[in-house]
């Protein structure tokens, strides 16, 4: 991929490469997944692990999405995506097709890591795509390295013992970061000009790889109505709970600052997920992000 | 849009190209998308977020199609003119 893109609404494809999926209503991944393809182009191959997506799009004969497309292990996106290039770099197409691996955060920030790490290490030439809801939704909202302390998953269900999520969430940019690879960034889908250009970026790094991790909410794992997604990804960035930072040339980089952080209880309040969540518990969460922003800026 | 016809017939199981659809799933929606055109600016702001790609960009205005929206109302939340509203199916 190359040249100026441009990620102005009117300028987009009108293309739509995922039309038909099986995704929930009102599915933040999806917004991810669409625009994301938008930009790439059809020139894409994607290698996708098990995770919602996958298994929204891939349910033998509803195929909707039209890029080419290698289901595989969970493990093993990254790899995958690896091996995808390596052949096409033997075919001399290497400049032709984006290879893209593209899973949610289990996949990435638990079970895919080793993965991801070799790959990055390597140098390979990939894009990867992590899209977090936070969880593993696909099977039933269990909780992740990505899931922020204080959440009600089917694993951390909570109760009277108090069994909510309790450790923090994984700072995944700066783990990708500290392989000193060319470009890595996070956003979110309620951001769609700063997710794109993100994505244009990435697409167009050509000796390394390159790595968008992008906050996607989910109304089912949320617990949340589904006209709320974008509200709600929104919320989450401005509140200062998911830094929209970026990593390039060396530099980490805040690329949204904020002058006023959203009150935190806005963002959480219509969450199930954090409904338990007393006062104090708010107040405290609150001053650990008001000191997260004091060590990043 | 048709639903897709299976490839290579002869094979055990029918091949699909990639873009097959067959199921639409705007039959899982419980509130429809009404726009107010006179209403609209072409933002495009609902077309940008649908989870479902359900909506077309058009010369003045956008148009919502109902086979593959899901209902979710984010269209009618992120509208900056409320040109959208939710209106129950069957009313
Ligand atoms: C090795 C292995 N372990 C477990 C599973 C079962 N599994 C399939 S999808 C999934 C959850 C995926 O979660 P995530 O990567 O966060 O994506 P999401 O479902 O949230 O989109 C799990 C546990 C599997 N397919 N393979
Ligand atoms: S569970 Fe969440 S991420 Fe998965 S398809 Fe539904 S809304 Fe999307
Ligand atoms: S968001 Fe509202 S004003 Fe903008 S294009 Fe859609 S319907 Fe029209
Ligand atoms: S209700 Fe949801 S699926 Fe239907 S057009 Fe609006 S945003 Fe798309």
């Amino acid at each position: 991929m190359s040249g100026v893109i441009s990620v102005r609404p009117k300028d987009l494809p009108f293309d739509e490469s995922v039309v038909g999926h099986l995704g929930c209503s009102g599915c933040g991944a999806f917004v991810a997944v669409r625009l994301a393809l938008k930009i790439l182009g059809d020139q894409t191959m994607l290698a996708i692990p098990a995770c919602c997506v996958l298994a929204t799009t891939c349910f033998y004969p509803q195929v909707p999405l039209k890029v080419p497309t290698l289901m595989t292990a969970f493990p093993a996106t990254a790899a995958t995506a690896s091996g995808i290039a390596a052949g096409l770099r033997h075919l001399g197409k290497k400049k032709e097709i984006t290879v893209v691996g593209l899973a949610g955060d289990g996949g990435t920030a638990d079970i895919g890591i080793q993965a991801l790490s070799g790959a990055l290490d390597r140098g390979d030439q990939i894009l990867y795509i992590c899209y977090d809801n936070e969880a593993y939704m696909n099977t039933g909202v269990q909780r992740s390295g990505a899931t922020p302390k204080g959440a009600r998953t089917t694993t951390t269900p909570g109760g009277q013992r108090g069994m909510w999520e309790s450790s923090p969430k994984k700072d995944l940019l700066s783990i990708v970061a500290a392989h000193g690879i060319p470009y890595a960034a996070t956003s979110c889908i309620s951001f769609p000009q700063d997710f794109m250009q993100k994505l244009a970026k990435a697409a167009q790094v050509e000796d390394g790889p390159s790595f968008i991790h992008v906050l996607a909410p989910c109304p089912p794992g949320w617990g949340y109505a589904s006209e709320k997604t974008i509200e709600l990804g929104k919320l989450a960035v401005e509140a200062g709970v998911f830094i929209l930072r970026e990593w390039e040339n060396g530099e980490m980089k805040v690329t949204r600052k904020l002058r006023k952080r959203k009150p935190l209880a806005e963002y959480l309040k219509p969450q199930a997920r954090f409904r338990h969540l007393t006062d104090e518990e708010i107040k405290a969460m609150e001053e650990e992000i008001a000191r997260a922003w004091e060590t990043i800026s | 849009m048709s639903p897709a016809q299976p490839l290579h017939q002869g094979r055990l199981i029918p091949h699909f190209p990639g873009g097959t659809v067959r199921q639409k799933t705007g039959s899982w929606r419980i509130f429809r998308p009404v726009l107010d055109v006179e209403k609209c600016n072409n933002c495009l702001l609902c077309w940008i977020f649908c989870p479902d790609g359900a909506i077309d960009r058009e010369e003045k205005w956008v148009t919502i199609g109902l086979d593959f929206c899901k209902g979710c109302g984010i269209c009618e939340n992120e509208c900056p003119t409320d040109a959208i509203t939710m209106v129950k199916e069957g009313k």
